[in-house]
């Protein structure tokens, strides 16, 4: 009874003053408390594509994959040049996907299945791995600032009431990172390949001595981690732009998101992404200078209460 | 708890005994040398002849090599490459002390000093006089290196909640964190310039801005930082904390108090890591969020990492590495791919020699001398 109180006082503490600001910031200036909102779901989606593989690959390897932005980065040249080279914005979402994977694929075939246990170690590669690959990529494509053209009909904006215009993209990244999250929860929950993979996070041992291969799953795990954080590349990048130190952007997000949602967890992962997305862009709307000390706040606290994140399990 | 876990932990606590012994009778043994006094207060004169007890031969010779290098070398090597290394050193020493002998790797030491260094810049006096308050720098060094010690053991009390691989999580989180706030925060940190002509202090008529004068403040203060550490590991808080690192449940259950020590680790490193940013910003002249830059965090992982984490002069030999290779490798590659370079030798290190370049040197060595290693062996010309 009485955790139940302590639990209701820690809501009352942190929902209190987000509810008393909404509502002081609706009276005062509704268009852009809404379309904040808006904009924070779209920012939230993309920290979700983005740290949803960082997690699942957390979660089965226990590999803190570092290089984890410049796979995001990698996805976003290579979709570009791909959507340059044949005009098909689809085209270059499979190829970000694809060579982000293909490269992860190669990294756990090649480095890490030979230092598994070795958690700093492989943290350690994953940090070379991440210089080695930002530089290649600065040498190849330069420091210039990348664009994609979206297909017509997910570009322009659309009226919503309140909100007068909204861009459709941005919606449209919202219902892709739903759509995914959705096929990703669904691939972990109901297939048996997803079933190996969560079993995988629970006991490894156990889960190679029922016969599984389990070198074979934790390919197939990293290729799909890598393999979103480039979709993520090509998705993101089209929102905003590609461009040399958004590895590093995407990889403090993926591990702020982690850190707050739980090592892991997919739901703690969507979770983690929904507070950092939404408090960088109120941040950003009505304390733009200090909006990186919300992050790191929400960071402090969750970490204060829940070591482990909101959604991780007890060690 | 299952019983598998249960068997895990008994096998790592048998394998765990075997180091936390081993330190144990280091101790012990070098006790008769100061006999009846006590470890916690120990008088000087006995402190220095337990020291004088260890000095070898070798030590001596890289103490009067660093001394008698200014005299030696061009103003170019004392200021550039030797000075920057002492102090690139001293902050990597920190990540030493912390992640080699306390099993905390922080990725954050970078951040810390980053801390030091803006502290003198506001609190001193610099080109901004806006922000710079100007006073004396002995006040402004103060109150950088007890900035930067609190700031350090926030960090670690963050940070020990969890335990191993998140720690280098948490830490580059915070340290991300803070470079992104020096650079939009414009009324503290002025942004994305950051503070120049931050003075090195004029003492006693000499000038601390001359290579060669600066070369031996920083000297000093590397050795000091040096020497500090391997009293550290040695008193039984540093002991303490090897044998955290080596099975923290073993030690809780002995009735250590084991975040308390970590904690304490944290603040220690932090006072390292803050001295080594005095000297790098009076060293730069200036201090700008790409000081604190995600690349600059990870140059002082790469340090640590590259000359060992085993030894405390591992930190200086991988900075020395380190400036060199900033200095000379650009131009015998492509100039812009410093990054590569240095990140290409990172990873072979990691790969093939994880213990650095000491390791590297271990191995060399058992492999030419056949039989016992016998510690006085003649450097090879």
């Amino acid at each position: 009874m009485s955790l139940t109180r302590k639990q209701a006082a820690l809501w009352l503490l942190f929902a209190g003053p987000v509810a008393v600001f909404s509502v002081w910031a609706v009276v005062d200036n509704a268009p852009l408390y809404f379309k904040t909102l808006l904009n924070g779901l779209t920012l939230a989606s993309l920290y979700f594509l983005v740290a949803s593989g960082f997690t699942l690959v957390f979660g089965l390897m226990r590999n803190v994959n570092l290089a984890h932005g410049s796979l995001y980065l990698l996805g976003a040249y290579v979709g570009w040049v791909v959507g340059e080279n044949t005009g098909s914005w689809l085209l270059a979402v499979a190829a970000g996907f694809l060579s982000a994977a293909v490269l992860g694929l190669l990294l756990q075939v090649f480095i890490f299945r030979f230092m598994e246990g070795q958690d700093l170690r492989q943290t350690l590669v994953t940090i070379g791995l991440s210089i080695v690959l930002a530089d290649l990529m600065l040498w190849a494509f330069g420091g210039e600032i990348y664009t994609f053209d979206p297909p017509a009909l997910i570009y322009g904006s659309t009226v919503l009431p309140v909100i007068e215009k909204f861009p459709t993209y941005r919606l449209f990244v919202l219902l892709a990172a739903i759509v995914i999250g959705i096929g990703l929860w669904t691939f972990l929950a109901k297939t048996r390949v997803g079933m190996m993979i969560r079993a995988g996070v629970d006991d490894r041992g156990m889960l190679a001595a029922s016969g599984v291969n389990v070198q074979l799953v934790f390919a197939v795990t990293f290729a799909i981690g890598a393999g979103l954080a480039g979709l993520a590349g090509v998705v993101g990048g089209t929102a905003l732009s590609i461009s040399p130190g958004e590895d590093t952007r995407y990889l403090l997000a993926s591990l702020v998101v982690v850190i707050v949602g739980g090592m892991g967890s997919v739901v703690g992962a969507s979770i983690g992404a929904l507070l950092i997305g939404l408090a960088e862009q109120f941040g950003l709307a009505y304390a733009p200078t200090y909006s990186v000390v919300f992050t790191f706040v929400i960071m402090v606290v969750a970490l204060a209460f829940r070591p482990r994140g909101l959604m991780g399990k007890a060690g | 708890m299952s019983a598998s876990q249960w068997r895990r932990a008994m096998n790592s606590a048998a394998t765990a005994a075997a180091p936390t012994l081993a330190t144990r009778p280091a101790t012990a043994a070098r006790a008769p040398t100061s006999p009846g006094a006590g470890m916690d207060a120990m008088p000087m004169s006995s402190w220095l002849a337990r020291l004088a007890a260890r000095i070898r031969p070798r030590h001596l010779v890289v103490l009067a090599a660093a001394v008698a290098y200014p005299f030696l070398a061009s103003p170019f090597f004392t200021y550039q490459i030797g000075a920057q290394s002492l102090a690139l050193g001293l902050i990597a020493l920190s990540l030493t002390f912390l992640g080699g002998y306390g099993g905390m790797v922080s990725l954050a030491q970078m951040t810390v000093a980053g801390v030091a260094g803006y502290g003198i810049a506001i609190f001193g006096t610099s080109s901004f006089p806006a922000i710079s308050l100007g006073w004396p720098w002995w006040l402004a060094a103060c109150i950088s290196l007890t900035a930067a010690t609190v700031f350090a053991a926030v960090v670690g009390w963050l940070s020990v909640r969890t335990e191993g691989i998140y720690t280098i999580m948490i830490t580059l989180a915070v340290g991300v964190a803070f470079f992104y706030l020096a650079q939009q925060n414009y009324t503290v940190f002025n942004g994305f310039g950051g503070f120049s002509k931050i003075a090195a202090p004029e003492l006693f008529g000499i000038d601390f801005r001359e290579p060669v004068p600066f070369y031996f403040v920083a000297l000093g203060c590397a050795l000091a930082g040096y020497l500090l550490v391997r009293h550290l590991v040695r008193a039984p808080f540093g002991v303490a904390l090897q044998g955290i690192r080596d099975n923290p449940r073993r030690m809780a259950s002995l009735g250590y108090h084991v975040n308390a020590h970590r904690i304490a680790a944290y603040a220690v490193s932090g006072l390292l890591a803050a001295v080594g940013g005095v000297l790098m910003v009076w060293y730069n002249g200036r201090i700008s969020p790409g000081t604190v830059n995600l690349a600059q965090m990870i140059g002082i992982l790469i340090i640590a990492v590259l000359g060992g984490m085993k030894h405390p002069i591992g930190a200086f030999i991988g900075a020395i590495v380190y400036v060199l290779l900033q200095n000379f490798a650009i131009d015998l590659f492509i100039r812009e791919r410093f990054n590569l370079v240095i990140g290409g030798v990172f990873l072979a290190i990691v790969l093939f020699s994880p213990d650095g370049l000491l390791g590297l040197w271990a191995k060399l060595r058992s492999r030419l001398v056949q039989g016992p290693i016998s510690p006085r062996k003649r450097r090879q010309p």
